[in-house]
Formats: C-alpha cells, sequence, structure tokens
C-alpha cells in the first residue's frame, strides 16, 4: 500500500489530536509535593491496593473500566521522600495549583479561546492502576479556539499527570499529580501531513510560554482517526512528532483492510457460532513449549475465516493479534491460530487432527488458547467477541502505539459514565479581570524571525536559539548588553562542546555564562578562551578565578612591551621580508598570549609596533 | 422558568450551542453536566431549556439470593458509609443501606453469610450521642436475641470509637460485635470500605465474642486490624489506618482477600460471655484537656455535672492552681477522674507533689485508661452506681479490657 496512491481526501480521513503536555510548575496541581519525577530505584516505600468501580443508580459501569475489572487485580506503588498522602489517596487533595491553572488559561489565550467564568474539577474514572483514587483529576478551562485559520481548538483542561508504570502491575506515584494541560482539537485534519503540522504548531505554542517540562515523555500526543465507513478509534500515547504522521497512514491501512476483510467475510458466508472446545487431548504428546505447560486448551473454529487471521492490516499485525489483544484482557499470553500453524512447536499432523476433531474445514481458521479452565474460557469469549466484530468492520477502540508506528488494542472508547464531580475541591472563579490581565507572550517562530532581523542572527542560528531551552539565558544576555550574535554563538556553540565532552550545562549557572561573556566583551579575555573557562566554571570555579587561571589578564600595556621586544629581537628579519613579516611574527606574539587577549587587539599593537620599523 | 435537576438544557457560550443537562447551581452560575461527561459552570442566563428526552429506562435488575445455608448477620447502619452509588448524571452519591443493595455493591460478602439490615437512625458521626449509643445497644441487642450470629455496625469514624466503647460497657456479647467505617468515601474506585466490610463479614463468623473495631491495619490493602473498643484511637484524620490499639496489640486481624481471622490469646472467644443489657447512661458528663496557664475558672463551669475526667500532662497532672476549684467540684459531688494526654502509659499521681494534692482534693486515678474511653465509662458507671465508694472501684476496676489490670486493690 503505497503512499502516493492513498487519496486520503476521497477517504474521508478525520483525525483530532488530543495533547497532553506537562507544565513546569514548582508544585504539582493537587498537592504540595515538588513536580518532578524519579529514578524508581530512589523509592523509599510501597502500598499495595485493588481498585473497584462502584455502579452508577443507572446500573451503568463504565465499559472500559468495567473491561480494566475483569481482573481483580492487587497493584503496587512505589513512593518516595518527595511524594506525600495525596498521592497515595490517603488525603484529600490540596486546592487546584493557581501556577497552572495560570498557565493553561495563557495558552488558552494564545488559542483565541473563551474561558469557563468558574472552573469545576471532575474525577473520571482511571481504574487501570495509573491512579492510585482510582480517577484522574480534570477541570476543563476553556472552550472554542482556533489555530493556523483552520483547526479549531474544542476544549483545554488542566488535569492530573498519571503514575509511570515500572513493570506489570508495578507503578510509581511520583509523575503522579504533576499539572497537564489537555488541548483538544476538532476533527480537522483529512491528511497525515497535518496532523504532523498541527502537532508541531500547537508543540511550539506550548513551548512559547516557557512554562512546559521539556524531554522525553512531558508532551504524548493521542491521535483520533477515522474515514468513511470506518470507526472512531484513538490511538493513545505517541511521543515522537515525527512518528505521527506514520501512525496515521498505519490507522487508515488497518481500517482499510478491516473493510476489506469485512466484505469477504460476507461474500465468504462466514459464521462465528461461539462454540467452544476442550482440545487438551489433541495435544498430549506436543513438542510446542506453550502448549506443553498449559493446564487446558481450548478451541474455537471460526468458519470461513481461513486466511483471513493471518492476513496483515499494518506492518507486522493481523486480525489475529487484535484477537490476541483481546484474549490478553484475561491473562493469558495470546492465541494460536491455524493460519500461522504450524509453528512454535505445533507440527503439522497436530493441526490437521485439532482440525478434524473440531470438525473445521480448509475454508475454516481453528483459535486455541491455552492456560488455566478459567482464562481461557475468558479468552475464548474475548475472541469470539471480536471475531463477530469483524462483519461490522471496525470497532470503536482505545489503542496504544507500539514501535514503528502500529498499534495494539487497549480498551473500549471510554464513554461519558465515567465522568463525576471531585466533592473535595472547590471551584475556582476566573473573573474577566483576571482573564484581562493575562499577558500572552511571543510564539517561538515570531521570535526566531525577530532574532534575524533585528539581532543579524542568521535565520539557522536564529531558530535554533529561540526553539533553545537556553533561550531565557539569550534573552537575559541581549538585554545585559552583551552582542546577540556572540551571546548566540557562546550559548548554542559552547555549551554544546560542553556537553560533547561530558561536562553537564547544568553545572554553570547562568550567572557565570553572562559573567564570562561580559568579560571577554570588555577585552579582558579572549573569545578563544571561553571554552577552556566555561569548562573550569562547571568545575566548580569562580569566572574570575576560571579566567585568571585559564587566561590571566593581559592589558594592551603589557601586550605593547611584549610586542617591542619580539620586533626588536627581529629587526633584519622584519626588514628584510617587509609587510609579509606579519603572519610569521604574529604567530610568535600569539603562541605566548593565546586566550589572554582578543587576536583583534594583537594585530593591531603588532602592526603599529611594524609600522615604526618598516 | 427555573431549572430543576436533571432538566435537558442547551447551553449557548463561547459561540457554541451545546447540549447538556442542568445540574445546580454555584452562586450566580449554574452547574450543567455536557454530553462529554464534564461539568461546567456558567451564568444561568445562558441555559435554555429543551425537549426533554424521554426517560432512560432502568435496566432490570436481577433480584440476589441469600444464601440460607451461611450464618446469618445482622448489619446495623447508622450513617456511615458501607456501600454507596455515584449519580454520574448528576454526580450525587447515595449510600445504600438494604442487603440487597450492600450485596450489589459488595459481591463478596453474599460468600461469606446472609444478612439482615437495620439502620435506626442516620446521622453524621459527629452528631452521634449518648441516647444514640442507648438506642444501639438495645438494637444490637434485640439482633443477637433473635438469632444473629455476629453484628456488624456502619459508623462515620469521626467518632466510631465512643460509639464502640459505649457498647463495650452496655452491653455482655455472645457474638462479635464489629464496628466498621471507611477512612475514604464510598465514591472512589480505592475506598477503603468494601476491604473493611468484607473482614468485618469474616469476623462476624469468627470466634470472636466482644466488641471490635474493625478497619485497615496499614495503607494497604492486605490486612485489617481487630481494635478492641477499649483500647483504641483515632491517630490520622484521613489514613486508611487511622485507627491504633494503644498499650496493646489488636485482638485480631483479617487477611485480605483470604479472609482468614486470627485472634490473640486474650480475645474473648464466642459464648464467653452471656447476653445481658444494662444501657443506663450518666450524660452530665465532661472532659476536658489541661494545657500550661489554663484559667482555674473554667473549673466553674462543671459544677453541678455528675462527672469530670481530666485528660492532665505526664503522669497525670494539672497546674497547682486549679486544685482548689478541683477539690471544690468533689466537694459538691463530681467525680473527677485523671487521665494522660501522654495516652500510653498509665497514671501515678504519688510520684509528685502536685499529684498527692490531687489525691488529696479527692481526684481518682484513671491507670492506663484513655481520656474518651474513661469519659464513656464514667457515664456507664453513674449510671448504674450512686455509692462514692462503688464508683470508685468500678472505675478502678477493669470492665471490658479498658485498664490493663483492676487498680483498687491498690487503695
Amino acid at each position: 500500500m503505497e503512499e502516493h496512491i492513498m487519496d486520503y481526501e476521497a477517504l474521508g480521513l478525520k483525525a483530532g489530536l488530543e495533547i497532553h503536555q506537562q507544565l513546569n510548575t514548582k508544585e504539582k496541581l493537587f498537592s504540595h509535593s515538588p513536580s518532578f519525577v524519579r529514578d524508581t530505584a530512589e523509592h523509599n516505600g510501597e502500598v499495595s491496593r485493588y481498585l473497584r468501580v462502584a455502579t452508577s443508580e443507572m446500573g451503568d459501569v463504565d465499559r472500559a473500566a468495567k473491561e480494566e475489572l475483569m481482573n481483580n487485580r492487587l497493584f503496587t506503588y512505589y513512593t518516595y521522600d518527595t511524594t506525600g498522602l495525596v498521592e497515595i489517596d490517603e488525603e484529600p487533595p490540596a486546592p487546584l495549583n493557581p501556577d497552572a491553572l495560570s498557565i493553561v488559561l495563557t495558552l488558552a489565550k494564545m488559542f483565541n479561546m473563551t474561558p469557563l467564568p468558574e472552573i469545576c474539577t471532575m474525577r473520571k474514572m482511571v481504574v487501570d492502576g495509573s491512579a492510585t483514587s482510582g480517577f484522574q483529576r480534570t477541570s476543563l478551562v476553556a472552550l472554542n479556539g482556533s489555530i493556523l485559520n483552520s483547526c479549531r481548538i474544542e476544549t483545554v483542561a488542566v488535569e492530573e499527570e498519571a503514575c509511570q508504570r515500572v513493570e506489570g502491575t508495578i507503578f510509581s506515584v511520583d509523575r503522579l499529580g504533576i499539572p497537564l494541560i489537555e488541548i483538544t482539537t476538532s476533527p480537522c485534519m483529512k491528511t497525515p501531513d497535518e496532523v504532523h503540522d498541527v502537532a508541531q504548531y500547537i508543540g511550539m505554542t506550548l513551548r512559547s510560554t516557557g512554562r512546559v517540562k521539556r524531554g522525553l515523555g512531558t508532551i504524548r500526543q493521542d491521535v483520533n482517526i477515522s474515514i468513511r465507513d470506518g470507526a472512531r478509534v484513538e490511538i493513545k500515547g505517541v511521543q515522537e512528532l515525527d512518528l505521527i504522521a506514520e501512525v496515521v497512514r498505519r490507522e487508515v491501512q488497518r481500517q482499510l483492510s478491516l473493510l476489506a476483510i469485512r466484505d469477504e467475510l460476507t461474500a465468504r458466508n462466514a459464521l462465528v457460532n461461539g462454540e467452544v472446545y476442550d482440545v487438551t487431548a489433541v495435544f498430549a504428546k506436543t513438542k510446542s513449549q506453550v502448549l506443553k505447560k498449559a493446564k487446558v486448551i481450548l478451541g474455537t473454529v471460526l468458519h470461513g475465516f481461513a486466511g483471513l487471521v493471518g492476513m496483515e492490516i499494518q506492518p507486522d499485525r493481523r486480525l489475529g493479534s487484535e484477537m490476541s489483544d483481546y484474549a490478553k484482557k484475561c491473562g493469558v499470553g495470546g492465541l494460536f491460530h491455524t493460519d500461522e500453524l504450524p509453528a512454535y512447536g505445533v507440527t503439522e499432523e497436530e493441526v490437521r487432527i485439532l482440525k478434524e476433531t473440531l470438525g473445521a474445514g480448509r475454508e475454516d481458521a481453528v483459535i486455541i488458547v491455552a492456560a488455566t479452565e478459567q482464562k481461557c474460557r475468558c479468552a475464548m469469549q474475548m475472541i469470539i467477541r471480536r471475531a463477530k466484530m469483524a462483519f461490522e468492520g471496525i470497532p470503536e477502540e482505545t489503542r496504544k502505539m507500539l514501535e514503528g508506528g502500529s498499534t495494539a488494542y487497549m480498551r473500549p472508547l471510554p464513554g461519558a459514565d465515567r465522568m463525576y464531580p471531585e466533592t473535595d475541591i472547590l471551584s475556582v472563579p476566573v473573573s474577566e479581570e483576571y482573564w484581562n490581565s493575562i499577558a500572552t507572550p511571543e510564539l517561538l517562530t515570531v521570535k526566531a524571525e525577530r532574532f534575524v532581523s533585528e539581532y543579524g542572527l542568521d535565520p539557522g542560528m536564529a531558530h535554533q536559539m529561540a526553539f533553545s531551552e537556553k533561550l531565557p539565558l539569550f534573552e537575559r544576555a541581549v538585554s545585559e548588553g552583551i552582542r546577540p550574535v556572540f551571546a548566540a554563538r557562546t550559548i548554542l556553540a559552547s555549551l554544546k562542546e560542553l556537553s560533547r565532552a561530558g561536562i553537564s550545562e547544568d553545572n554553570i549557572p547562568d550567572d557565570s555564562v553572562i559573567a564570562v561573556m561580559k568579560t571577554i566583551e570588555a577585552g579582558n579575555a579572549a573569545k578563544e578562551a571561553v571554552l577552556e573557562i566555561l569548562t573550569e566554571c562547571a568545575k566548580g570555579m569562580s569566572v574570575s578565578d576560571a579566567v585568571s587561571r585559564v587566561a590571566p589578564a593581559f592589558s594592551r600595556e603589557e601586550l605593547q612591551d611584549l610586542v617591542h621586544t619580539i620586533v626588536s629581537d627581529r629587526v633584519e628579519f622584519i626588514r628584510s621580508r617587509g609587510k609579509a613579516a606579519l603572519g610569521p611574527v604574529m604567530g610568535i606574539v600569539m603562541n605566548e598570549v593565546r586566550g589572554r587577549i582578543d587576536g583583534k587587539v594583537v594585530s593591531e599593537v603588532l602592526d603599529d609596533e611594524l609600522g615604526r620599523i618598516l | 422558568m427555573t431549572l430543576n435537576n436533571s432538566d435537558p438544557i442547551t447551553v449557548k457560550f463561547a459561540g457554541l450551542d451545546m447540549n447538556g443537562i442542568f445540574i445546580s447551581r454555584s452562586g450566580e452560575n449554574a452547574v450543567v453536566k455536557l454530553s462529554s461527561g464534564y461539568n461546567i459552570c456558567v451564568p444561568e442566563s445562558l441555559c435554555i431549556p429543551r425537549e426533554a428526552a424521554l426517560p432512560l429506562e432502568k435496566p432490570a435488575t436481577v433480584p440476589l439470593t441469600q444464601d440460607a445455608n451461611l450464618p446469618l448477620l445482622s448489619i446495623i447502619s447508622t450513617g456511615g458509609t458501607i456501600a454507596s452509588t455515584v449519580d454520574y448524571r448528576t454526580g450525587a452519591v447515595s449510600s445504600k443501606f438494604t442487603a440487597e443493595d450492600i450485596l450489589r455493591n459488595i459481591p463478596e460478602l453474599a460468600k461469606i453469610a446472609r444478612y439482615h439490615t437495620l439502620q435506626p437512625f442516620q446521622v453524621l458521626s459527629e452528631n452521634m450521642n449518648p441516647a444514640m449509643w442507648q438506642e444501639l445497644a438495645r438494637t444490637i441487642y434485640d439482633e443477637i436475641s433473635k438469632g444473629a450470629k455476629g453484628i456488624i455496625v456502619t459508623h462515620g469514624t469521626d467518632t466510631l470509637l465512643y460509639s464502640a466503647a459505649a457498647i463495650s460497657f452496655m452491653l455482655d456479647t455472645p457474638v462479635p460485635v464489629i464496628f466498621v467505617g471507611a477512612q475514604r468515601s464510598a465514591d472512589r474506585p480505592s475506598s477503603d470500605n468494601a476491604m473493611n466490610a468484607i473482614c468485618s463479614a469474616q469476623t462476624g463468623i469468627s470466634e470472636l465474642g466482644e466488641v471490635v473495631i474493625c478497619m485497615h491495619a496499614n495503607e494497604s490493602d492486605t490486612t485489617c486490624s481487630l481494635h478492641r473498643a477499649t483500647r483504641v484511637r483515632k491517630n490520622h484524620t484521613s489514613r486508611r489506618d487511622a485507627f491504633q490499639s494503644i498499650g496493646r496489640e489488636p485482638v485480631g486481624s483479617v487477611a485480605y482477600p483470604e479472609g482468614t481471622v486470627v485472634l490473640a490469646n486474650d480475645a474473648i472467644r464466642r459464648d464467653e460471655q452471656t447476653l445481658r443489657l444494662s444501657d443506663n447512661l450518666e450524660r452530665h458528663c465532661g472532659l476536658i484537656h489541661y494545657y500550661p496557664g489554663m484559667d482555674p475558672a473554667i473549673f466553674d463551669a462543671y459544677k453541678g455535672y455528675k462527672g469530670l475526667v481530666i485528660a492532665g500532662t505526664g503522669l497525670g497532672h494539672v497546674g497547682t492552681d486549679c486544685i482548689p476549684k478541683i477539690a471544690d467540684l468533689v466537694g459538691d459531688g463530681t467525680t473527677v477522674i485523671m487521665t494522660s494526654q501522654c495516652l500510653a502509659g498509665g497514671v501515678c499521681d504519688r510520684v509528685y507533689e502536685t499529684g498527692r494534692d490531687l489525691l488529696t482534693a479527692g481526684v481518682i486515678e484513671g491507670g492506663t485508661m484513655l481520656p474518651e474511653i474513661a469519659l464513656v465509662k464514667l457515664m456507664w458507671v453513674l449510671g448504674n452506681a450512686t455509692r462514692r465508694e462503688d464508683i470508685r472501684r468500678l472505675m478502678q476496676t477493669n470492665l471490658k479490657g479498658e485498664l490493663a489490670f483492676d487498680l483498687w486493690r491498690n487503695i
């Protein structure tokens, strides 16, 4: 399926984005704990909990919540000396962090939105273990904005970050409660590249505030995708912007393949009768490691499915993988289907007997699962459910991204049933006066253009500087009178050199970088010495000590004396070479003074001295 | 037109027409639930009623049957929430009291016992009072008389230990009487309500035969502790393991989810006591917490009280200038009991001069009794004895585990 032949508009592609970005606040959204992520090896406590869902008056339990709770699992939570009782749901939450709200309101203004006059906090049920309370707190802040003249921003909300999964049912609560902004666009994008561009623009806007966290995992894009005749599918957690278009392309491919399978099933008069058989005896002497250790093996026949279960629907994914994802909800490791057998130690003979036992013909596929009786029964129900969905086409699902951009089933799309008010938090009024007082920052793209026109930076450097984490340092340097080009070069090039040499730039306070730049601009140290001076500063030396150690101050007078001596010793040579003597003599002088005084000054002084002789 | 809860409306806001339902008012704003599930607050003038959709039909619920072969437990609800449901449309949380509702919420209970449920009254725990303790004691007595093999009392946690202690003194019980609550609200998936309830039911069918409080033993969902009702304190405002036994280990524990109940050697066993109710209480009693610089005139406010418990400092002291006032109270017929703010350890007023002066003034040492427990006991003792010597002897006798040993022999 080559991209150039895909006409996405003709396919009726509609995509929307939901972007989650961590905000860079001092405290968490609903607790006073510091808002940063820890190394899980540093945890100093653990608690373990079950989660359960109360049914509503209507007798409804959110369908996504219900599926997560099929296994009543004990979750373990790692705690830290930087986390408190709110994170382990042992204490009522603190009031909504006003700093986080102000960042979200700033962004709402940048997106031309209307703020809500009063911010109510809701609980969004999340029972996969990633929230200790069993819900995520979330507050809608503003509605109906637009960007790039073409795309509507439906809502922005401020919400709590969830726990990090350490592995399996172990979670870490350090991340829980870090404030996030959630930005939801309308389904305004019609091609994969547009999705990339909108995501990039929103990301740039977020960073323009200077108040969002940076680095891997601090921003996550969820993409909602559908095509005509398809269904809305939400793909969660795309972390790299560069993959986002590929994710969309692959989802379109998957939906087209599933529609093709649907049509083929109808044409074949395929049937799922849902009968499940115990086929443990068939594999009594099997060499397959998986089947050998299983207590029970169950099988079912999907009539008319042969060849379709194993059909690739996107790279490395088949209809069988989809069924397997559903089965895994019951705690089984996966499934085998006859489209892929014999393989995995299952022999051709065993497949023949299996098909014969179940009365499966050439057009049929057989699915088997191996585990405990209870898990097998549960898994079989899920497989049959998913097989039946194949006749409808594409199920509405929440999916997770796999490496490379394909996706796997996570859970059904959640409904409105999962939201109810957070009674422990008072609503927060947003007055018109407050809204009007919010200043919006300059966009980074606008800033980069200004750096070219106003400061004379070349466009590449201007862009790099505007999007760098060191932007505040650059702006401060310029405001303190340092030449912009010199400041940008020092900040971008020197600090990069340092980190290449394994020296963390975090070890050099901004004050020191500014002081070093000022020393050089005043002519008290040479530009050439900047890297060495900063290296010494990174090791803990003060700026003045570093300058005098690396490049002891060398005054113009001292230089004149030195040059006079050197020139006097070489009068013959200079007279014989004339002007051409400048280069060699310059080399001799520079050997003595490199890094201690600017080369330009050396050249001036030397020129004067030679002029005296010649 | 005035909007009512659940009215369908259209909200005109931010250039949008959004469908939602009206929930409530918050100042000048209306709280509206949007179809996305979010609640928003917008000026009520922007909410326009729309044609009501047909009310959703409630799904048919399968009637629950209880297993007649299982032992019978009574669940007495006083207002604490053992089970609740959330109306996701309005956010309203409602407590559930019928056996059927409870079993629907916590189906694990159905495998442990069958249940008879009662709700003699419904109050916030902070509004409980001695008259309600008496009513509760009579209700429990009746249920046991009618054959309940165990009693579970659901109760708000704020004053749970007072009620449990009061029942301990008023009732000799041959079956387990378990007080249970939840520290984290029942409408959150992480609530401790279900586990505490399940552990209570397991205790209800166990070999225990006394009044206990069943709550989380630690911050994890692994074990509940059974605290003797006369040796327990709420030591945290919000943690699941807020209740802790003071001066002794809990009388038992329940493993979760296994349900195994392990009892301490000195836990009172089923049928060890004969059912007996003595439900008199003297309500005119007080509890005062001494602090440095306390104005002695405060004691005048207790003139006419039948009893007063002092939570004194250290071994059981108050400032010397308070002693004459206390002597006056005793002289007027008030029984004054000394306990310690230290909670752990016993009172001893024979070590320092202030203590000896207090004894001379007629103060009765409360030994290791916790101040709150001493208050409840004093109400019971004064409700059942009138002679000074009887009162002193009862207050210094270990009746229900509230004292480490009898003190009156030492007089």
